[in-house]
């Protein structure tokens, strides 16, 4: 099943991985990291991810750091 | 089923490395590009970057190669200056608009006339980030910036400069490319026009030079996603993205 | 003219070929430069040679443009040169002081020129404070080695390339505008230093180790004073180990002439003259300007009455020696503005005046 691994405390809060994820699969989380960013969480109970990469392609603080596809 | 893993930090980069640029800020997928090409042509262990000035300079502390920092605005002369001596090395900067067109402007033009086979990577985000966003050599006509608060006009600050365009007259540019980070499709695009500028250098072609349209959302006091849109919308049709010289003719 | 030469037999050279011979027989790899009177012709040499031997050679774009690549070749490891002259080598103090900082083996040659501004082309001394105290930002000290004889530009570029590799400092042969321009006798022996090793921390690709960064920015203030305190730590190591001068006559003497470079010569004549009428004359010649002797001329300044400092400035090395002697016996000023060096009648009449 495709997925990403998120390291949260690299997370910036820029959320721009939120518009690209075709799956609508990134959402803004209620925990905050080390910086005190409210960070995204993956949430694909479906499991509908398409490994696009394309939300980890988009993040600029390297945030996504794993995408696999499956 | 099997999984592929399809993206991951790139090998070249330096370990538990974080970025300290601004939330949203393009330097950090530039900079990641980067690293995906060394990777990808496998230079990691024989490459030396020479740095510049500015939220740039911050790439020795990302990527894990040989780097040597040059005072604002002479990254290619040292850069010129590594290569001389050790021509088998690969040799690059990553400089931002403010380092290679304003204050080295003569460097930077003068090793794109003398042909010598590096790289650089330039990042256009009109700008000039680190002090704070004051107007820069590609700050565009009618922008705000702390130092042309009524918006840029020619009769003070006269015209920005198209990097690409004037890189590609000189005759010993290999590769001239503007590119654009506004969206994944481009990142994509922009990644292989650092490939090619990487390439050229490889074969001894000459110069190889890229021009990346980026943010700067904390300067330009916009969201990140406001900012791409920035960059569509003002940018592009100011700074068009092409290829302006490519002596492999692909 | 050239042509490398490696000979025991004396051959008639002006200083500028001397000093782009010497380094080319140092093993510099790189020069890097821009034409300025009255030190073309190490650039001129240089084009030919490196070419010649498949070194490499750049006419640069500027001086600018220049040391920063000798500071990019140096970071690599190997030897690279770049010679200008006083309001270039004023172009040159930013990347001075980042190669200071870098600690990079940057060795410059400075050819001086009357200044200030463009000044002109004739010899003078006016860079001393340039070369010694420096004109680029924060806390920093080049080596700066000083010939008086064409012979001695062969020597002191031999020396300026070893030191400058030892100490990872960058290091100034400060020639002037007569050496560079007068033809001389001089013999080129083999380079006699050993090669120092700088696989330690030269830029040669990060082949299986992490990735060196050559840099000057600290960003914390803790980082940069404990880095500012190692960097003196190291030039208090060059003031031990490196300090050289040149003295004559000084165990009975009254009064101490005290010049650098091409003016000693004249210096040297003056105290034969003085002596010869009876004053009790030595001379010191600082051969390192920094590191500067000042700890023999404290000595000095016990037995001596007074010193006489000859220079072709406004009088710059004078503060130095001024600082060492620190008031226990008067230090006097014999100087010409710009040009070549006062005529030795011209110092014996001063000196007489002054005693």
């Amino acid at each position: 099943m495709s997925n990403i691994v998120i390291d949260k405390n690299r997370c910036k809060a820029c959320y721009l991985c939120i518009n690209e994820c075709p799956r609508n699969l990134i959402k803004i989380s209620d925990s905050t990291n080390n910086l005190g960013n409210r960070v995204v969480e993956f949430c694909d109970p479906e499991g509908v991810c398409l490994g696009c990469a394309m939300c980890a392609t988009r993040c600029p603080d390297l945030a996504i750091t794993e995408v696999y596809r499956g | 089923m099997m999984l592929t893993q399809v993206f991951k930090i790139p090998d070249s980069f330096r370990k538990d490395a974080r970025y300290t640029f601004c939330p949203g800020c393009d330097h950090g997928v530039a900079v990641r590009l980067v690293g995906e090409v060394l990777d990808e042509l496998g230079l990691r262990e024989n490459a030396i970057a020479a740095c510049s000035i500015g939220c740039s300079v911050t790439i020795y502390d990302f990527l894990n190669v040989d780097a040597l920092e040059a005072p604002h605005g002479r990254a290619l002369a040292e850069a010129t200056g590594i290569k001389r001596a050790r021509p088998d090395k690969f040799v690059f900067t990553y400089q931002g608009d403010g380092d290679f067109a304003s204050i080295g402007l003569a460097e930077s033009m003068h090793a794109a006339l003398r042909g010598e086979n590096l790289s650089a990577i330039c990042i256009n985000n009109t700008t000039y980030g680190m002090t704070g966003g004051q107007l820069g050599p590609t700050t565009i006509l009618g922008q705000v910036t702390t130092t042309s608060p009524m918006g840029r006009n020619t009769e003070y600050y006269g015209y920005p400069i198209k990097i690409a365009e004037h890189i590609a007259l000189c005759d010993g540019t290999a590769f001239s490319a503007r590119v654009s980070l506004d969206t994944v499709a481009n990142i994509r695009k922009a990644k292989q026009a650092i490939k090619k500028a990487f390439e050229v250098q490889m074969k001894g072609l000459g110069f190889g030079f890229v021009e990346i349209l980026s943010t700067c959302p904390t300067n330009w006091r916009m969201s990140p996603q406001k900012a791409h849109e920035r960059v569509q919308n003002e940018m592009m049709p100011v700074f068009k993205p092409g290829v302006y010289k490519d002596v492999l003719g692909e | 003219m050239a042509t490398e030469c490696l000979t025991d037999k004396k051959v008639l050279m002006k200083g500028n070929y001397a000093i782009a011979n010497a380094a080319v027989l140092a093993g510099c790899q790189c020069y890097f430069g821009y034409p300025i009177t009255p030190q073309s012709e190490i650039g001129e040499f240089m084009s030919g040679k490196m070419q010649e031997l498949g070194r490499a050679y750049v006419s640069a774009e500027s001086e600018l443009a220049a040391i920063n690549m000798t500071i990019g070749a140096a970071s690599t490891g190997v030897k690279a040169m770049s010679s200008s002259s006083s309001c270039a080598v004023a172009l040159m103090q930013e990347a001075l002081s980042y190669a200071a900082s870098d600690q990079l083996p940057v060795v410059l040659v400075s050819v001086m020129r009357g200044g200030p501004g463009l000044g002109n082309i004739y010899p003078s001394q006016g860079d001393y404070f340039q070369a010694t105290k420096g004109g680029g930002n924060g806390d920093y000290k080049l080596i700066v080695l000083a010939p008086s004889t064409v012979q001695e530009c062969v020597d002191l570029t031999y020396k300026a390339f070893y030191l400058a590799h030892k100490y990872k400092n960058p290091t100034v042969l400060l020639a002037d505008g007569l050496l560079g321009q007068m033809m001389e006798p001089v013999t080129f022996k083999p380079y006699p230093y050993e090669e120092i090793d700088n696989s330690s921390w030269a830029l040669t690709g990060a082949k299986a180790r992490d990735g060196r960064i050559i840099r000057s920015y600290a960003p914390l203030a803790d980082d940069q004073c404990v880095y500012l305190e190692q960097l003196f730590n190291k030039y208090r190591q060059i003031e031990e180990n490196e300090t050289e001068w040149e003295e004559r006559d000084t165990a009975d003497a009254d009064v101490v002439l005290v010049s650098f470079g091409s003016t000693s010569r004249n210096v040297n004549t003056a105290a034969k003259i003085l002596r010869q009428k009876g004053v009790k004359v030595g001379t010191l010649r600082p051969i390192t300007l920094f590191p500067f002797p000042s700890k023999r001329l404290q000595e000095l300044s016990k037995t001596v009455k007074k010193f006489v400092v000859v220079e072709v400035n406004m009088g710059q090395m004078v503060n130095d020696v001024r600082l060492a002697v620190n008031g226990r016996v008067p230090v006097e000023l014999v100087h010409k503005p710009v040009g070549t060096p006062p005529a030795p009648d011209v110092i014996v009449k001063k000196v007489e005046e002054l005693i």
